[in-house]
């Protein structure tokens, strides 16, 4: 009955300046040229309506975190109308570092393929200064690395014939960062479905789900991927299988963003996409599937919640999962952004700001001391073991890591 | 998934249900729809506009307040446990559960308080300023807190007041960004060495007067900012509210959330509660926007949505409404009877709100629903601005409906 309250056609206008959003904007606590949400958001739509030249270009400065949106009282989207407007009104072309930031695949692709010399090139000083200098990558930042065999040509080779056992099936969106950077996670994924005794299909044509595409300036590109991603999920849930994930941003921008910035139908499929944390926990919670741990796992673990999980508000999930491991012992960190954004920390101008916005939760785990900080997102592991030295994992990997795979095949026959 | 409780609203009422409710034993749930209006707080709760007892004052209320709903004895049993009770989460409250002290509005008025935030400008209920000269304080280039209406309202209290601004470098790169200089980002920057420097300057510029009066715009996540600026000055430091956001709201909002996350509470924010699943006039779940098919179910229900400003109760061309489970409200269908002409009059519409009974159960077309009680603004008979009250009938009301809940 309640459908989100919006008593406007134009949502900005629901806004009643009551400054909420930014006190919870991580950009605007560091960085003084970001006119904040508030400004950039509903106050500027007014103008930027009435003459696109309103726009201003400090609007880039946006990590399209969206704890804005999270915390307005008055259900203003003010992070898409921030995104909507980069993408619409921005003069300023996408260079060279945004089209290599952007294009994952492509970048990936070629990575994995001579992945011991990509990853040893960029790890040298001198590459990193050339990046800093001539394109704009800060040289402070550490690649993630490549690996040298791609997940779908492992799953092919090893794991696809033997899906065909099962009875159940899910479709698996593995993202960028689990198929070129660290296919353990794609692994684990398939090892905890397995062992529930579902088997895993992936997608005929996955594609990047777009996000450093739209967050990089590249609409039209990041819409062309949408549509094939979406083709493919309407295919899955044809034959009747959820599409999951095991990255919160992909799976956000699925949901959200495809619909919101991209202006993309995806009513017909966005209740089937989520994260696996999500379907996982409801087969348990109902009583349709049981996870059986190792006795021996020990781990103290804190919970670092991306802004992207954040908005989802799907932690409950992922978490709730990591508890029900008898020899966790958790903790559950203060909500706040780590400061990378995806590909926005990764450009020199914003490195600064990226690393003042994450103090909060570098301190956090400085104080907790776990032995593993869980997060649901890729980027946010990196900039945590970048920052704080501490490893990091997806619950996903937890979970697999601490699961007693043959007690839960055998609980689940 | 299965609580005890849910809490419907994560602001002051909400978040003083859940932390009641689950340090009784219960297992709950809090789900808000974004922040709360304790961004906006002034430093002090009300309970009620009066220069009598409340013993006195609270005997003259309609039968429909939710005061007189509980009874008055109630009211004051449960006022006198408040300081104990926020004083959990380390939140430190100053007052009496007899009568009203005072408190100093941004606008440098007098108005009565009940309990006030441990470091603000408390004025004793014989309404005597407690010093004759003061210099009030303001940092260099924060808009949202006006010296001099502040020094023509103490004037009128009779009080000297000496104004100064203080600069301090460390926020010079907020004031590149004048509009955007707000108490909170203020609050981030003034920390650790920073209070040395800001105390130097305060003690020197406020020589000769008795005490420094400054903006609330210390410490976002902890009372320890304002302690420690304390200690190094040389005379004593009071705080003023500001205009919004408010810091010390913000930090007692963050510092029941955090009590109630570390008692074992789940807070979700962000979400809206998309619709109630009732059977026989009990409400078995709900289901929200963030969560679609995943039903929370639980025993009973807190509705603490919030008034106007918060949507738990809306307004159309067609009338008043509670929008989540449509809720039978008390508020006339005649919209010539929502509003006074004289705009400072005490407005009608200030009273709507979700129709409750003795108990603050709500009800559909005419029928309770059994396992669901309304706490806090959302309710319906009184009005929080011209009677003072809508922090007392917010946490009290709160605290009388966890205790029903579990009785």
């Amino acid at each position: 009955m309640n459908k989100e309250i919006n008593t406007n056609e134009n949502n900005f206008e629901q806004c009643i300046k009551c400054t909420i959003c930014t006190v919870y904007c991580p950009v605007m606590a560091v960085n003084p040229d970001y006119p904040g949400p508030k400004q950039a958001g509903p106050d500027g739509e007014r103008y930027r309506l009435k003459d696109p030249k309103f726009f201003d270009e400090a609007l880039k400065y946006c990590m399209n975190c969206k704890r804005c949106e999270v915390a307005c009282p008055s259900n203003v989207k003010i992070g898409d109308i921030i995104q909507k407007a980069r993408l619409d009104y921005s003069s300023k072309k996408p260079g060279l570092r945004e089209f290599a930031l952007a294009n994952t695949d492509l970048l990936g692709t070629v990575a994995t393929t001579m992945a011991p010399i990509v990853n040893g090139t960029l790890k040298m000083g001198v590459v990193k200064s050339a990046m800093h200098g001539i394109i704009g990558v800060d040289k402070h930042r550490q690649f993630p690395s490549y690996s040298g065999q791609k997940f779908t040509t492992w799953f092919r080779k090893n794991a696809q014939s033997k899906q065909e056992e099962y009875s159940r099936f899910v479709t698996y969106f593995h993202g960028c960062y689990a198929n070129y950077n660290y296919p353990k996670l794609a692994k684990d994924f398939v090892k905890i479905m397995n062992a529930l005794g579902y088997g895993v299909h992936l997608m005929d044509k996955e594609k990047c789900c777009g996000v450093a595409l739209i967050s990089n300036g590249f609409k039209k590109k990041a819409a062309k991927q949408a549509a094939t991603n979406l083709d493919c999920i309407r295919e899955a849930v044809r034959r009747g299988e959820p599409v999951l994930g095991t990255s919160s941003t992909c799976a956000f921008t699925i949901r959200d963003e495809y619909e919101h910035i991209l202006g993309m139908d995806n009513s017909d499929v966005r209740d089937s996409v989520m994260l696996a944390t999500r379907f996982i926990f409801k087969l348990i919670d109902a009583g349709k599937a049981k996870l059986v741990f190792r006795d021996d796992y020990r781990r103290r673990i804190a919970y670092h919640t991306p802004c992207h999980m954040e908005k989802l508000g799907w932690s409950i999930y992922s978490t709730s999962l990591m508890k029900m491991i008898p020899g966790v012992d958790f903790v559950m960190m203060d909500s706040q952004c780590c400061g990378i954004a995806g590909t926005y920390g990764f450009k020199k101008e914003n490195y600064p700001y990226s690393q003042k916005i994450g103090e909060g939760v570098f301190r956090q785990i400085s104080e907790i001391q776990p032995d593993i900080v869980a997060t649901d997102c890729e980027t946010c592991k990196w900039q945590i073991e970048m920052s704080t030295g501490a490893h990091v994992e997806n619950p996903i990997t937890i979970i697999a890591d601490a699961l007693d795979v043959e007690a839960t095949i055998a609980a689940n026959k | 998934m299965k609580f005890d409780s849910i809490i419907i609203g994560g602001g002051l009422s909400g978040l003083v249900a859940g932390i009641s409710l689950q340090s009784k034993g219960r297992r709950t749930l809090i789900v808000s729809a974004g922040q709360s209006a304790l961004h906006f707080f002034s430093g002090s709760f009300e309970l009620y506009n009066t220069d009598k007892s409340y013993q006195e004052a609270l005997k003259g209320l309609d039968e429909s307040h939710p005061y007189s709903k509980m009874g008055i004895e109630r009211v004051l049993e449960l006022a006198s446990g408040v300081p104990a009770f926020f004083s959990q989460a380390g939140i430190k409250l100053l007052g009496s559960a007899d009568c009203n002290h005072f408190r100093l509005t941004p606008m440098g008025v007098r108005k009565p308080a009940w309990l006030t935030l441990d470091g603000y400008v408390k004025i004793p209920s014989d309404g005597k300023f407690p010093y004759k000269n003061v210099t009030i304080a303001n940092l260099e280039g924060f808009l949202d807190f006006h010296t001099e209406f502040i020094a023509a309202g103490l004037a009128e209290q009779g009080v000297n007041a000496r104004i100064c601004s203080v600069s301090l470098p460390e926020l010079d790169y907020l004031r590149t960004n004048p509009t955007e200089m707000r108490s909170t980002n203020i609050a981030r920057a003034v920390k650790g060495d920073v209070l040395g420097a800001l105390a130097q300057k305060l003690s020197a510029a406020a020589s000769g007067t008795e005490a420094i009066l400054m903006p609330a715009v210390l410490g976002l996540e902890s009372p320890q900012a304002a302690e420690s600026l304390k200690a190094r000055c040389d005379l004593p430091v009071e705080f003023v509210a500001t205009l919004p956001p408010s810091v010390p709201g913000i930090r007692t909002q963050l510092m029941l959330r955090s009590y109630y996350q570390k008692i074992g509470g789940t807070y979700m924010l962000g979400d809206t509660v998309e619709e109630g699943l009732f059977e026989d006039d009990i409400l078995k779940g709900i289901r929200t926007v963030n969560h679609a098919d995943t039903v929370f179910e639980a025993d009973s229900f807190v509705l603490a949505s919030g008034s106007f400003f918060s949507r738990g109760v809306m307004a159309s061309q067609e009338g008043v409404y509670e929008p989540i489970f449509g809720l039978d409200v008390d508020a006339p269908s005649d919209r010539g009877q929502w509003y006074q002409e004289k705009m400072f009059e005490a407005q009608p519409y200030m009273k709507f709100g979700v129709h409750t009974d003795k108990d603050f159960k709500v009800s559909v077309s005419g029928r309770t629903i059994g396992n669901v009680y309304a706490a806090g603004s959302v309710l319906s008979g009184f009005n929080a601005v011209k009677e003072g009250c809508g922090a007392g009938v917010s946490i009290l009301t709160a605290l009388d409906v966890a205790e029903k809940i579990t009785r």
